[in-house]
């Protein structure tokens, strides 16, 4: 059905939810990785409102936001592998989820869990576990996936927990444990299990050692000092 | 189809105004219900319990939270009347670009221009401008976003007019004089009934900020 290219960048949850959502529906794509650090021309050309990744490029056509391209591959590729629910209210909450969670406020503290220190590290852990909490027993609650029994939109959103794991091993705190959250737990192993997801998740190493590095080079320029 | 509808809003908020156009396009009835965001109702706090936030639209007892959600629900109930978002996939893609940086930036610079002085209401005002005549660009020469008709684009922007009157006593500056255009579309905008009726007077949204400046101690 044409030309399908995607701009994403290695680790981006936001990049790989588009790729996820393709190989749902077994849809072939050019995969181009970008350098945040040294965009191309390309990207300015296809996102110059924001100039970030990802985009997706149909025939020719880009479309940018990774939530505005979800839908469109929805619209585009029905058939395969349905990523909302047909109900109009079922649907509302899908979106609302995922404009939830997407919010700056609701990123913040795991950014902060990442790169920040003493005060505010412990501020981000408890606002990190409340939102935890929150997923776990009112989004997800006794369903395999938030999609249902099916990987959804919401699931793909979400993905950015499958490999949450290497910053907790980063930052040597862990939040999201098994016995705190089961739930989420338990879809984090069932997600990362799918065959389109396990093919597309960062290479752990890769994250590990490129991660150490970013959180490094915050920490250092960071105006707080770490507690003795 | 249409059930019980109530949408819990507050009257200068333009993100209930762009539900209450969304049906008043469709002309579908609902119970409008005020709501005095210092003494939040039982109701709303049970119907937001997430966010706390206006506007809720209640559908048959189901709540629907965040503004643009809740005008895509409508257009997709009520598909047959007056469709607002457009049918082809990368048309809707495009009027969803364009809503999701109406709502990244409007509303924040807007706030920055009543709230702030100096050099950070300088900066917001400029940006401000730029964000708008990037929304200029992307109307180019059509009578309103969504073509011959309005749209979701039209819907999620227009409300904000209600705030320009405001924006430009408390920023000092002329915004039709910088984006003509974009107040061109305004006033075909106001034409329709469903737009005119569902904005407040510009006056009366700018007596609201000199209140809020007054309670939060802002010059």
């Amino acid at each position: 059905m044409g030309e399908v290219k995607v701009l994403g960048s290695w680790s981006s949850p936001y990049g790989l939810r588009v790729q996820w959502a393709l190989g749902l529906k077994s849809v072939e794509y050019e995969y181009i990785d970008e350098d945040l650090l040294n965009k191309s021309q390309m990207l300015l050309k296809y996102n110059p409102v924001h100039k970030k990744i990802p985009v997706l490029v149909h025939n020719g056509k880009p479309i940018a936001e990774s939530a505005v391209i979800l839908e469109y591959i929805e619209e585009t590729w029905p058939q395969q592998h349905p990523l909302l629910p047909k109900d109009p209210y079922e649907r509302a909450m899908v979106r609302f989820w995922i404009n939830f969670l997407d919010n700056k406020d609701k990123v913040a503290p795991f950014i902060t869990f990442f790169i920040g220190v003493g005060e505010e590290h412990k501020k981000a852990v408890n606002e990190a576990k409340e939102l935890l909490k929150l997923y776990e027993e009112q989004v997800l609650g006794e369903k395999k996936y938030f999609g249902g029994e099916e990987i959804g939109m919401l699931d793909l959103a979400m993905g950015w927990m499958a490999y949450f794991g290497v910053i907790e091993e980063i930052v040597d705190v862990k939040i999201l444990d098994a016995e705190t959250f089961p739930r989420l737990h338990a879809w984090i192993q069932n997600f990362r299990a799918h065959p389109v997801i396990k093919n597309n998740l960062p290479d752990h190493d890769r994250l590990l050692q490129n991660y150490t590095e970013k959180r490094q080079r915050f920490l250092a320029y960071s105006p707080h000092t770490e507690n003795a | 189809m249409a059930g019980e509808l109530v949408l819990l809003d507050f009257w200068p908020s333009p993100f209930g105004m762009r539900s209450r156009i969304a049906l008043a396009e469709k002309g579908i009835p609902y119970e409008y219900r005020e709501e005095d965001l210092r003494n939040k109702s039982d109701l709303l706090l049970q119907m937001n319990p997430v966010h706390k936030k206006i506007p809720v639209l209640i559908h048959n007892g189901k709540p629907v939270c965040e503004s643009v959600i809740q005008v895509q629900y409508i257009d997709e109930v009520w598909h047959d009347k007056a469709p607002l978002i457009p049918s082809d996939p990368y048309q809707r893609a495009v009027a969803r670009f364009w809503v999701d940086f109406i709502d990244k930036k409007i509303y924040e610079l807007g706030s920055k221009i009543w709230k702030t002085k100096g050099e950070e209401q300088a900066n917001a005002k400029k940006e401000f401008i730029e964000c708008l005549k990037l929304l200029e660009g992307e109307l180019g020469d059509k009578t309103y976003f969504g073509g011959e008709s309005l749209g979701y684009v039209d819907v999620a922007l227009v409300p904000f007019y209600s705030w320009f009157y405001a924006y430009e006593k408390c920023g000092d500056f002329s915004i039709e004089a910088e984006c003509p255009k974009m107040i061109a579309w305004v006033k075909r905008c106001m034409q329709k009934e469903s737009v005119a009726k569902s904005l407040p007077d510009q006056e009366k949204v700018y007596e609201f900020i000199l209140h809020l400046k007054k309670v939060f101690g802002i010059e």
